[in-house]
This record gives structure tokens, sequence and C-alpha cells, in this order.
């Protein structure tokens, strides 16, 4: 008669994190760094071009550099190749602001089976929701901490 | 220069996000959402202005920077309506990234199929 | 006829005589692509959704059964399925295109064993004639309803697994030409407190280890009597931890080969999926595609399929519930 595992869950917790393989944490976040930065820079130089070639000021400029960074991620989503960027560059593909088009957009293009109103309309937010409705929430307290410090504001 | 400093703060932020990943085992939308905040408070406490003045794209692309235009919005309208402009203003900044998301999005959704 | 606590011992021998094996590009890919009946080079199989796609694999698996087993659609008494969608909808509507008597089963991925221990106890025991046991799973469809939209960029970790597009469906009769099932062992649930989705692998090695042992204590059999025993996802993180675990027991898994169906369909040096394959399809196309064969030509002459469930849904890994797991093992041997 052979005796099953008499294992807890604490003891196994252990045995199984030991046998785990390890992530390589170095060089993910090398990666993320290079990604991350390289979207970064490559929405300084659409900036720019903004400002020179549309003579537009540095405020003027902002929403049209996210605008446009958000339709290159949605291309690329609906092309298939941001997900296989992302599993290489991991926080570098999702940080940036191109990483919440991505979540809006993979999210519209998956649910599209299920009907455009309650398919992509219900389900755009799906991944994108709880950012904005931290953010919102963020800003409402951080506006009310301003009022009640009498900080009014910038 | 400018690039440099916006890829450096750029990538750094993204470090930031990737250790919440790996070492806090957080899951993508945990992540996003406490960066937003982070983003929200620091603008909140009048840090990130000056970071988009040195970093440029390196401050203003990372999704951080959007809880900073929330708080942006808010704090602006606050100043010229009163109080109510804590809500009426919280979306004033951000709507034209929220807007190109939602249109292109759907856009994409009337002539794509996902490739899985 | 039962044996021990939970093995039935199927004294009159029932026979798989069809089995059909249909798989999606992926799975085209891996060492065992020769073995399927049909591999799909396109992951939507010209379908207007990944569900639809997941139906298709399950009709066509169980035309293939049925054709090799030279029945006819009419002479089959029951069909019993069951995959990972929420309802069970491939295999319900799989089973409204069969028009057949439905025995609708969740198992998550320990469906293919659990189908075929039901449908051998049906035959066993005189209350049916010949049954088709299935199950399927999909990559998208899996990816869609318990983690992210297909398309969205988020980093796998390296425990993570790989889910089979492929659907393997059996028919399991009272006589006939084929490898014999001899006994199974329905397992019961084990939950060693894992709570990561992303490591299935860990959370399903006890149970598996929990079904062997009980398996040995039932038949009284050991490893040494089988040619081979395999899990059917554990993959490259669980199965290791399963064969530390057997063998703290004192179970000599030594004196057998001790495999995993994961680590079968798919090339993990080569392509990227992580840990190793899971999903129902897995075990059940290594089993039904690859393994038989393999008995057929006489290479092996007794296994013990031993297929891994991870039992959660996506809620209740938001609610923070652990990953309550469940394997079932069946034993098939050559005849005569």
């Amino acid at each position: 008669m052979f005796k099953g595992t008499t294992m807890s869950a604490k003891e196994y917790k252990a045995f199984a994190q030991v046998r785990e393989p390890s992530r390589s944490i170095f060089s993910n976040c090398l990666k993320a760094f290079l990604v991350g930065g390289a979207i970064c820079t490559f929405g300084q130089l659409i900036q720019n071009l903004y400002m020179t070639y549309l003579k537009m000021s540095e405020t003027q400029a902002g929403n049209p550099t996210v605008a446009t960074l958000i339709l290159i991620s949605v291309i690329l989503t609906s092309l298939g190749v941001y997900d296989k960027l992302a599993q290489w560059a991991g926080a570098g593909s999702a940080v940036p602001v191109t990483g919440f088009a991505n979540s809006m957009c993979s999210a519209a293009l998956e649910y599209r089976s299920e009907g455009l109103v309650l398919g992509v309309g219900g389900n755009m937010f799906k991944l994108a929701g709880s950012v904005i409705v931290f953010g919102t929430v963020a800003a409402f307290f951080v506006g009310i901490a301003h009022l009640i410090l009498g900080t009014g504001g910038q | 220069m400018q690039f440099l400093w916006a890829f450096l703060v750029g990538g750094g932020i993204c470090v930031i996000g990737q250790l919440m990943f790996d070492v806090l085992k957080l899951t993508p939308a945990h992540t996003m959402s406490a960066l937003v905040v982070a983003g929200a408070i620091i603008d909140g406490l009048g840090w990130y202005e000056p970071l988009i003045d040195f970093a440029g794209a390196g401050a203003t692309v990372p999704i951080t920077s959007f809880g900073n235009a929330l708080v942006h919005g808010a704090l602006t309208e606050l100043h010229d309506s009163g109080w109510i402009g804590i809500i009426t203003g919280i979306f004033k900044v951000t709507s034209a990234g929220i807007s190109a998301a939602i249109i292109f999005s759907f856009l994409a959704a009337l002539i794509v199929r996902p490739k899985g | 006829m039962l044996r021990g606590k939970q093995t039935w011992w199927f004294e009159n021998r029932p026979v798989i005589t069809g089995v059909g094996t249909v798989v999606g590009p992926d799975e085209g890919e891996g060492p065992l692509a020769a073995d399927f009946d049909l591999v799909h080079p396109e992951l939507d199989m010209q379908q207007k959704s990944w569900e639809k796609a997941e139906r298709l694999l399950m009709e066509q698996a169980s035309d293939f059964a049925i054709q090799s087993s030279g029945l006819q659609k009419e002479e089959l008494q029951y069909y019993v399925g069951g995959d990972l969608m929420n309802q069970i909808i491939s295999s319900s509507f799989a089973a409204r295109d069969l028009g057949l008597p439905y025995i609708g089963v969740f198992g998550a991925c320990s469906t293919s064993m659990e189908t075929l221990a039901l449908a051998a106890q049906l035959v066993n025991s005189g209350s049916a004639h010949h049954v088709l046991a299935g199950t399927c799973s999909h990559n998208c469809t899996v990816e869609k309803q318990f983690r992210f939209p297909t398309e969205y960029g988020s980093q796998k970790p390296p425990t993570a697994q790989y889910t089979v597009t492929g659907a393997g469906a059996a028919i399991v009769s009272e006589s006939g030409q084929g490898p014999v099932v001899t006994s199974a062992t329905i397992g019961k649930i084990v939950d060693l407190g894992v709570t990561d989705p992303f490591n299935m692998g860990a959370a399903m090695a006890p149970a598996a280890v929990d079904t062997i042992t009980q398996h040995f204590n039932d038949t009284g059999r050991t490893p040494a009597d089988y040619d081979l025993i395999v899990t059917g996802d554990l993959a490259g993180v669980g199965h290791p931890i399963a064969k530390d675990l057997l063998t703290r027991s004192g179970v000599p898994m030594e004196k057998t080969v001790f495999g995993d169906c994961g680590l079968m369909v798919f090339d993990v040096s080569k392509q990227k999926v992580q840990a190793g394959g899971s999903g129902c399809g897995c075990s059940a196309v290594v089993t039904y595609g690859h393994l038989l064969k393999r008995i057929a030509k006489g290479e092996l002459q007794r296994i013990l399929v031993v297929a891994t469930g991870a039992l959660l849904s996506p809620l209740s890994y938001q609610q923070g519930e652990t990953i309550p797991c469940v394997a079932h093992a069946v034993s098939i041997e050559r005849k005569g």
C-alpha cells in the first residue's frame, strides 16, 4: 500500500516555489527598458515633427502625438504583431499609452463575434476600464485634497 | 539630448512596471491602475509637470501621464470654476486620447478579425 | 466492478474500436503531427468565431472516430463529452449534430479520461453496446474566456502553459478489434492551496499523485506493471513536481517510463509554448492519436493515462479562491 502526499498547503507552497522556473527579472527589465524607452523616443520624434512641420507649440502638439501613437498601436494590434512584441518586451509595451490602446483594440477585435453593440461596445473597456476608473477616482481625491488645503489648482 | 532623456525616463518608468509584474507578481490591470494613480498623486504634488519639461515624451507617453492629465483637468477647472470643477474638468485634457482609442478600436473591429 | 476505494475494474474488457483526432496549426508543427487524422493550417478554420472553430474540431474528430470504427452513427447508444467552454457549449452543439443521447461532463483538462472511463463503464456494465467519448479545446477560446483577448499584449511567465487546439474522440464497444480499457480510477478533488492560474502544473500535480497512488492501492498493481504512465498536462513545471512527490511517497516510478502529454505534443525547446501543452484536447489527441497507435504496433502493452484538470473559473480566481484539481486514470492494454 502506498501512502499519498501528506503535505500541508503551506509545505506544498514552499515545495512548489523552489521548483518554479525563475523569471529572469534582470533581462526582463532590460528588455522593458529598451522597448519602453524606444517607444517614448519615437513619441518625442513625432511630437517634434508636429511642432516643426505643422507649426504647433509644445502644448498643442501633445494631443496629436498621443493620437498618432494610439493609431499606430491599433494598427499593430490589428496586424497581430503587438502581442508578439509584448511577450518579449513585457512592461515596455504595456506601460506606454500604446499598451492602453492595445488593451482596448484587442478587446474590440475579440468580441466582434458577439456583435457590435453587446460585443464590441460592451467589452471594449474590459481591460482598460480599471485604469480609467482608478485614474478618475484618484484625480477626484487629489482635487478634493487641493480644495481642502486651499491650494486650488495650478 | 531631449531624445536621450525621453529614452531614459520612459524606459525607467517601464522598468518600474516590469518589476511590478515580476517581483510583486501583479496583473497588468493592477500594475497600470497603480501607475495611473501614481501619476495622479505626483501631479497633485506638483512634480509631474517639471518631469515633462525635463523628459518630454519620456513622461507624456507612459500611462502615468494619463493620471497626470486627469488631475490637471480637475485642478485647472477647480481654479477656473470653483469646487464643481473637480468633477467637470477631469476628462477635459485626456479626451483626445480616450476618444482616439475608442474610435480607432471600433473601426479596427469593423474591418479586422483577431489572429489568435 | 468496484475494486478498492474508487477504481472500476472492467472484467468484460470493453474495446476501443475507433478513434479520431483533429488538431490546429501549432500541434501540426509538433513532434506528433503525423499521428493526427487532420491538421488545420489556420486557427480560425474558416469559421466566424473561435468558438465555432472549436465546435468544428469536435464534430470532425467524432466523424473520424465513427468512420474508423466501421460502425454507423445509429449504432451508438450514447455520447459522453465535455470541454472548457462555459456551459460546455462545444460538446453540446457537437452532440446536437450527432443526434445521440448525450451525457455532458465538466472535468476541465481531465475530461478525456473522465469521458473514456464513463464510456467504458457503460459498455462494461451492459448499459450500452457502443459509446462515443470525446473532448476538445481551442487555444483562442480558452485565452478569451479565462485570460485575455488573443491580441492583448501580456507577457506570459515561464510557468504558463499553452492550450492545445485539438479534439479527440474514441468509440468504446463490447467487442471488436482494438486496445482494451481494463480499469479506471476516478479521482477526488485535491487542493493544496495554489492560487496562480498561470501555474496550473503545480496546482494539478498533487491530484495526479493522489489518483496514481490510489490506482496502485486499489488494483494491487505497481509502476512495473505498466510500460508507460503519462499525465495529461502537468508539463514542464508540474511533471517534475509529481515525480518528486511520488518518489517521496515510496512509489517506484523509476520502474516504468513516466511521461506527460503536454511535453509530448509540442517541441518545448522550439515552439513558444512556455512550460508545455495543456487543455482538454492535450491528453485526448496524444492518447487517441499517438499512444494507441504505439499499442497497435506492439511497442506498448499496457499504459496508464492520468488526465489532470484544474477546476477553477475566471470568477473563482478573482474572488481569491485557490485552485481545486482532479485527476482520472484509465489503464489501456493491447488485446490478446
